[in-house]
């Protein structure tokens, strides 16, 4: 079909698009997931993250092909491959940094995510397969960033790696084998790294994106929940059948984004030109050392965004002997979070409309989640001890044990003080 | 409310380096640290190719790196070569790791990230924390490495220093060819140059950050007003 009044150009492409169509959804595609997928019209602050972690996902695959070109997985070698990346290779640096710095804004983008889905329930009825996939994708990203830990082979790398499949070993009977099958040596070795190489290039990143598209799939079937925490499906206008409150996701989000995009590569910039280490959160000191298999370090801590969770596997006391109970409490503490869209009965989804019982409880998960992250990558004598009336423990960990308790205590007691609380009505509309 | 949260964003970039650095419970001297001073890094090449190269391997630094902090090519095979070792060669020493451990006990360690695994102030105070002391198999102590393996090279240059241990203060009871300002300079600089070396692109990274963020800068304006445009009939 060709139009008199468009440029040769223009039908061109015309033609070109309906003949792409004739065989491939493109235009439908491109409607039902841009140009015409409604988005509510309130998003705020919060709902930034969710583009920036897929913006950050690609930059990991693409700064992650280039460093695989370079990086050799080998015990001998991989340690001197990445100061050869940091020197040699052109941009080099930059390609690592970018890749170093990424890891942890990953961690950093996806938790500002999550606190966005709990403030506002957005796990909620109809959005808990969302949850489950994004709660699946956490769990997926934890395993890509520990597995990726090793292949620096610094002593961080290696000692990291070795504290965390060791406590496999504490799993009754069958653990102390299946430590020895995951390492595929007696302890961390060549072995070790080639195979976490593999996961880490290619099996995890091929199970995160198909996660990813998942996620997706099920968030543009039911539509974005928003800070109002309302259905904005319930009210569409007569005629054309388009929510009230909801916009085209473009151009409306796709340019709102971009604003948060340019923010967040100047956070992203920052760091990489000017503090690539990040005062040894982002990179150790001890990882610009070799891995040595005879010299353990005094200190070993994970990398800070596990180190949460570390602090509960190192609260939790041994239960006959058995580190088991410490191992089971780690685990737990993030599979937990799949549990929330069936914990929490109360009568809103936004934080806007909920009583204050409810935030005094959230505020006290944020703060354990802040405080254990925090005695995580300390040692635990660093507050030193009680008196011998308390059986001189260590301060730390003691309070470690109270967040500990007080962060499974923000799920466990949810369906009772989220039915409990006093909440506020919901308008019928959205608001600012 | 989106002020407050943008300030809370970038609280950590203040407050982690502090804690970080709060955790050694050593005192360390403050290195004099400037990787943009050509002239203390060139006299620390010297003094670290004179004296540390023999023992101490660089394992991922080229000598022809070293144009960069404003030496030629023929300077650095001049002056800084003493092997048979091309300009384009890593710098490499001829030390067998196994000989060395049985000549020290320990083999000495590679210097290519020595500061960024240490830190910079480790390697300055450590340089001049040598100290007699004759229960030691090289006669040697240090305050900052306690029974360290590594004797004190640059004996000739500080002189001897011996440790009071009640204050745990060093005195310099026998002067070197250097003055003690003149020593603290020449160990500066060294610290300096391994500083260079643990980061060669440093100071290139540090320059582009400043074109990268400006450029960043610009697209924010333009992509703020796009997105102002965009949404002005949006109630």
């Amino acid at each position: 079909m060709t139009d008199k009044n468009k440029s040769v150009l223009a039908n061109a492409l015309d033609n070109t698009v309906s003949w792409v169509d004739e065989r491939f959804p493109l235009t439908s595609n491109i409607k039902a997931h841009l140009t015409e997928y409604y988005a509510p019209k309130n998003f705020n602050f919060w709902y930034f993250f969710g583009s920036l972690a897929m913006l950050v996902l690609v930059l990991q695959i693409v700064t992650g092909i280039f460093l695989t070109m370079h990086y050799k997985p080998d015990a001998d070698l991989a340690f001197g491959s990445v100061e050869y990346i940091m020197r040699d290779v052109p941009w080099g640096w930059l390609i690592r940094y970018m890749h170093s710095t990424g890891a942890s804004m990953f961690f950093v983008v996806v938790y500002l995510h999550m606190f966005r889905g709990i403030i506002y329930s957005s796990y909620r009825n109809p959005r808990e397969l969302i949850w489950l996939f994004g709660v699946a994708i956490f769990l997926c990203l934890m395993g890509e960033a520990f597995f990726g830990y090793l292949l620096p082979w610094g002593q961080m790398s290696y000692w990291g790696a070795q504290v965390i499949v060791n406590l496999f070993s504490a799993i009754p009977f069958v653990g102390p084998d299946v430590s020895e099958w995951l390492r595929g040596d007696y302890l961390v070795s060549d072995a070790t790294l080639n195979r976490f190489f593999a996961f880490h290039v290619i099996a995890l990143p091929l199970v995160l994106l198909g996660l990813v598209v998942t996620h997706l799939i099920a968030l543009h079937e039911v539509g974005s929940n928003n800070p109002d925490g309302i259905e904005i499906k319930k009210l569409k206008d007569k005629k054309t059948g388009i929510p009230l409150d909801g916009i085209a996701f473009h151009p409306y989000y796709t340019v709102k984004d971009l604003v948060g995009v340019v923010v967040f590569l100047m956070v992203f910039s920052a760091i990489i030109f000017f503090a690539p280490e990040m005062g040894g959160y982002f990179l150790e000191a001890n990882n610009f050392v070799p891995a040595d298999a005879l010299k353990t370090p005094a200190h070993i801590a994970p990398v800070w965004y596990f180190t949460p969770y570390y602090s509960i596997l190192r609260a939790v006391p041994p239960v006959m002997n058995s580190q088991f109970p410490g191992v089971a409490a780690m685990g737990l503490s993030v599979m937990v979070f799949a549990l929330l869209p069936w914990l929490d009965k109360g009568a809103v989804k936004s934080i806007r409309y909920r009583g204050s019982l409810y935030k005094k409880w959230l505020a006290a998960f944020v703060v354990s989640f802040i405080v254990l992250g925090y005695l995580g990558t300390v040692p635990s004598n660093i507050w030193g001890q009680f008196g011998s009336m308390l059986g001189n423990a260590d301060r730390a960990t003691v309070v470690a044990r109270v967040f500990t308790v007080i962060y499974f205590a923000f799920f466990i007691l949810m369906p009772w003080y989220t039915k409990k609380d006093k909440t506020l009505p919901v308008p019928e509309r959205v608001t600012g | 409310m989106k002020k407050a949260l943008f300030v809370l964003a970038l609280l950590p970039l203040l407050v982690l380096p502090q804690l970080a650095a709060a955790n050694e419970d050593m005192h360390l001297d403050k290195a004099p640290i400037d990787v943009s001073n050509h002239e203390s890094l060139q006299r620390g090449a010297r003094t670290f190719t004179n004296y540390c190269l023999n023992c101490h391997s660089v394992n991922y630094m080229r000598y022809n790196r070293l144009q960069e902090i404003g030496l030629t090519e023929q300077q650095i095979k001049d002056n800084l070569i003493f092997t048979g070792d091309k300009v384009g060669d890593l710098m490499k020493v001829a030390m067998n790791k196994k000989e060395a451990k049985t000549w020290f006990g320990v083999a000495p360690p590679d210097l290519s990230v020595e500061v960024r695994a240490r830190g910079a102030d480790w390697i300055y105070s450590y340089m001049r924390g040598f100290y007699r002391d004759s229960t030691r198999p090289t006669g040697w102590n240090n305050t900052v490495y306690d029974k360290v393996a590594m004797p004190h090279i640059m004996y000739e240059l500080q002189g001897e220093q011996t440790l009071n241990h009640e204050t745990h203060e060093l005195t310099l009871t026998k002067p070197g060819k250097l003055s003690v300002a003149e020593y603290d300079a020449l160990v500066g600089d060294l610290t300096n140059y391994l500083a260079f070396v643990s980061e060669p692109a440093k100071q290139q990274r540090n320059h582009m950050g400043w074109f990268v963020l400006l450029f960043l800068g610009v697209l924010l304006v333009l992509t703020y007003k796009l997105k102002k445009a965009y949404w002005k009939d949006i109630h």
